[in-house]
């Protein structure tokens, strides 16, 4: 007992106001800036406006992902099967549009079409996620890896091995969501954002996003204190679900097409993300601004690495891989203090 | 140290020891000796120290000043637990054990006896059977942790230190969790040690367990030593008075008499569950209704199951005089029903988490507007827990995990107080709590029966159902063995009840 008050003292004398500025809530913005930094001192092509804007729309697939997977990881879960359903919606979504095509004339119908029946996917995939997690009682990790095994055999299947691509006329009408701007904003980027905001408010502002937290931090205090762990379990996988129908929704205009190859290594770029942010991986707490951070910083990596010539692009991997174990070891927050 | 016997044999001293953490200093030049074969109780308030000077003795904290001695020389024990091969070992409040190993795969962890490379799985069982027979005990070897009470885990610890030949055992408040009867088990094995010549360092809140098990008792306060004396010398008043140094006012509030025709709350007919037989009972408004008996004999079980934590086979449930019942948690808070953990770490807080999110989480609901969380709301809900309460953090936005055992505890009932309920059940209310916040807790739970709230108060210790219970329900085996009203309600006759020797005509 003594020894807890103990630590009480202990810890509130070392957190004055320069630890309330600590690597645990500014860490993934100081990472950002010293990126970008070091991007413009590399090549001043960095900083031009189209260079921004691009790293802006390719992070926001991952991003918008990543903020699924914000809540799933807060709540103590993980989701693996996120690319693979991603590669699976689109797939689907292409299919359904062709088919329409041939039944009525190209138009905002069957986009529309496409993307309702994109936003059904994504909810009743999660649903299953969420369903077998928590009633089925099977380890979340389990459950997705097996269920990203599935959605990637699938669209393998639905491909037949090879590429499912959309429709000429359809894409024409559908290409402006990828390509075009609001506000001299790219369209991505903006959903990227209004995700995002979304995101930030119910994981901060709403009972369900407290519950989140709860959840993740000791499941049965969370049971004792009235809140309903498996319901509120299902809807975070519902909500990764709708986030990668959401990423798909602007990711199919960009190529039109969907391959055994859509997506692949997108859950560990989300997951990655979700923690460079300062979302614990263990659940009980987590960050959307973070994780936004998270996906500039995974993209502004690659974006650098082709803009000049010190390191291989081939590199990339390696580059992330370095960061997402030095921002962990950071947050941690005890690597000054020897346990 | 102040005591004549200097002949006899100290084996570990700490002279003019001090430790700070950071800036703040907690404990200030500490002398304590254990001699060969006693039982040294250490006693004091939350926070007096004794956790840390267990730990300096052990060698986890290192003191900041003044010098440990073992056999009389003086030496820096080695941190991590290594002094357990001195023959030192710290038994933790918290039991730490691997659950889902074995007993005897935890008693042998990082010591493994081989042959070759592989394990020598069955001298190892043997030994690990040997200590146990020794010491009385009746689990196998090949048991589980997690399947273990928590009594029976506290005895695997005992026969991993005496299987480390340990010469000091020190027990921060062994007997926290465990009901009379265990504790007088686990003191018939003291004793056993002691007889063997291990000596033993024993902290507890409980000072009648003191007086019956320890030769000597140092009592500190504030992070000093206050004195060391024979067990003998001290009356139990004598202890509490160099504890709190001050002149303890009377424990238990008085008690309100509840009227005879008050309306009766909550009613339960013939409940049935996979735990508990046949349980009837009635609480009225404004009462107290004590639940005694052993742990394991279905105290908790019952109300769990009433709050919608466990299935009910059969039997009903009557709140208000209707007929009720209750599948969640969430519908018992919307019936005014709270149930407060006795788990408070795995089951109460969030202990990774800070004060505010831990004291609306159950009232969630109340602090929504327009779909929103109400931050101000939460926030005065906080700084009205905290006064009500008399929550003593010293910073709000400390996580829960770092407050004292009573903070949390004042915490939790501030929590559950949030949702305005007209029946509460506090399972095992002063756990691991010092005198003065149990004393607290006691006028706290009298004033919210005075409130006219019904209050069902679950507890192992026994003077606490004597003293604050207007009746109570005696459980044995998951069956109510009886229940006693005003003077009946004794020690003796709550342990006839208890123990199963009588029996409700």
């Amino acid at each position: 007992m003594a020894e807890i008050e103990l630590n009480e003292v202990d810890k509130k004398s070392k957190k004055g106001m320069l630890s309330k500025l600590d690597f645990k809530t500014l860490g993934p913005f100081i990472a950002m800036i010293v990126l970008f930094i070091f991007g413009y001192l590399i090549n001043d092509a960095f900083i031009n406006s189209g260079n921004l804007s691009n790293i802006l729309t390719r992070s926001s697939f991952i991003g918008i992902i990543a903020v699924g997977a914000t809540f799933v990881i807060t709540a103590g879960g993980i989701d693996l099967s996120v690319g693979s359903m991603a590669a699976f919606i689109s797939g689907i979504m292409i299919l359904v549009m062709n088919e329409l095509k041939t039944v009525m004339e190209p138009g905002l119908m069957i986009i529309f079409a496409g993307v309702a029946i994109s936003v059904v996917l994504g909810v009743v995939a999660g649903f299953i996620n969420g369903f077998l997690t928590t009633k089925g009682k099977i380890e979340a990790f389990i459950v997705t890896l097996g269920s990203m095994g599935i959605y990637r055999s699938l669209v393998t299947y639905s491909a037949d091995g090879g590429t499912i691509s959309l429709d000429r006329e359809v894409r024409a009408i559908y290409r402006p969501v990828y390509y075009e701007d609001l506000f001299g904003i790219p369209i991505p980027v903006l959903v990227f954002v209004a995700v995002a905001i979304i995101g930030y408010i119910l994981l901060n502002k709403t009972v369900f996003g407290r519950h989140c937290f709860a959840i993740g931090s000791n499941e049965n205090v969370a049971k004792y204190s009235a809140v309903n762990v498996d319901i509120t379990r299902i809807k975070t996988y519902i909500l990764q679900g709708i986030c990668v129908s959401i990423a798909t929704i602007i990711y199919v205009p960009r190529l039109g097409s969907a391959s055994a190859q859509t997506g692949t290594l997108w859950e560990l770029e989300a997951i990655a993300a979700v923690i460079i942010g300062g979302t614990m991986l263990k659940g009980g707490y987590g960050r959307i601004w973070g994780t936004v951070m998270g996906a500039l910083i995974l993209t502004m990596i690659g974006n650098i690495l082709n803009l000049t010539d010190l390191i291989s692009n081939y590199l990339n991997g390696a580059v992330q891989g370095v960061i997402i174990v030095v921002a962990v070891y950071l947050q941690r927050g005890d690597w000054k203090k020897k346990k | 140290m102040l005591e004549g016997q200097i002949t006899t044999e100290v084996i570990l001293a700490a002279e003019g020891v001090s430790k700070s953490f950071g800036s703040v200093a907690v404990l200030f030049s500490v002398g304590f000796d254990l001699r060969k074969g006693e039982v040294h109780a250490l006693i004091g308030e939350n926070g007096a120290g004794k956790s840390t000077l267990m730990k300096i003795l052990s060698g986890l904290h290192q003191p900041t000043s003044g010098t440990v001695k073992l056999d009389g020389q003086k030496i820096d024990l080695p941190p991590f637990g290594q002094a357990e091969d001195l023959g030192v070992v710290l038994i933790h409040q918290e039991l730490n054990l691997a659950e889902q190993l074995t007993v005897e795969e935890n008693v042998f962890l990082g010591r493994e006896m081989v042959n070759g490379l592989l394990l020598n799985r069955k001298e190892m069982e043997e030994k690990v059977q040997f200590y146990l027979d020794e010491l009385g005990a009746d689990i196998s070897p090949r048991d589980r942790i997690c399947d273990l009470s928590i009594a029976e885990k506290q005895m695997v610890e005992i026969v991993k230190a005496m299987s480390r030949d340990a010469r000091v055992l020190i027990m921060d408040e062994p007997t926290a969790v465990l009901t009379d009867t265990e504790t007088q088990l686990l003191f018939n094995q003291i004793e056993k040690l002691k007889n063997k010549g291990v000596a033993i360092i024993f902290s507890s809140h409980k000072l009648s367990e003191i007086k019956q098990i320890a030769d000597r008792v140092t009592v500190m306060r504030d992070g000093q030593w206050i004195a060391t004396k024979q067990t003998e010398a001290l009356t139990l008043d004598a202890m509490a008075q160099l504890m709190v140094g001050r002149e303890l006012s009377k424990l238990y509030p008085p008690k309100n008499e509840v009227d005879v025709d008050a309306e009766v709350v909550l009613e339960v007919k013939n409940l049935y569950t996979d735990y508990v037989k046949n349980i009837s009972f009635q609480l009225r408004k404004g009462q107290i209704l004590g639940f005694s008996g052993l742990v394991g004999s279905g105290r908790t079980a019952v109300f769990e199951a009433i709050c919608g934590l466990g299935e009910i086979r059969s039997g009903e449930v009557f709140l208000h005089g209707k007929k009720t019942r209750l599948h969640s948690v969430a519908q018992a808070r919307d019936a005014g029903v709270a149930y407060l953990t006795k788990d408070r770490k795995e089951k109460g807080l969030l202990l990774n988490q800070k004060m505010q999110p831990n004291l609306t989480l159950l009232a969630l609901p109340n602090f929504v507007k327009n779909f929103l969380m109400d931050d101000k709301a939460e926030q005065r809900a906080t700084a009205r827990g905290i006064r009500r309460f008399d929550i003593r953090a010293r910073d709000r936005n400390i996580t829960a995990g770092d407050m004292s055992g009573g903070n949390q505890q004042k915490l939790l009932l501030a929590k559950i107080m949030e949702i305005n309920p007209k029946i509460v059940i506090i399972d095992e209310p002063t756990r691991g709590i010092d005198v003065g916040t149990k004393q607290q807790i006691y006028s706290f739970i009298a004033a919210l029966a005075a409130d006219g709230m019904s209050v069902v108060v679950i507890s192992s210790e026994m003077p606490e159902i004597i003293g604050i219970c207007h009746e109570v329900v005696v459980m044995y085996s998951g069956r109510i063995q009886g229940i006693l009203q005003g003077a009946e309600i004794n020690e003796s006759e709550i342990v006839r009840y208890a123990s199963g020797l009588r029996e409700a005509s």
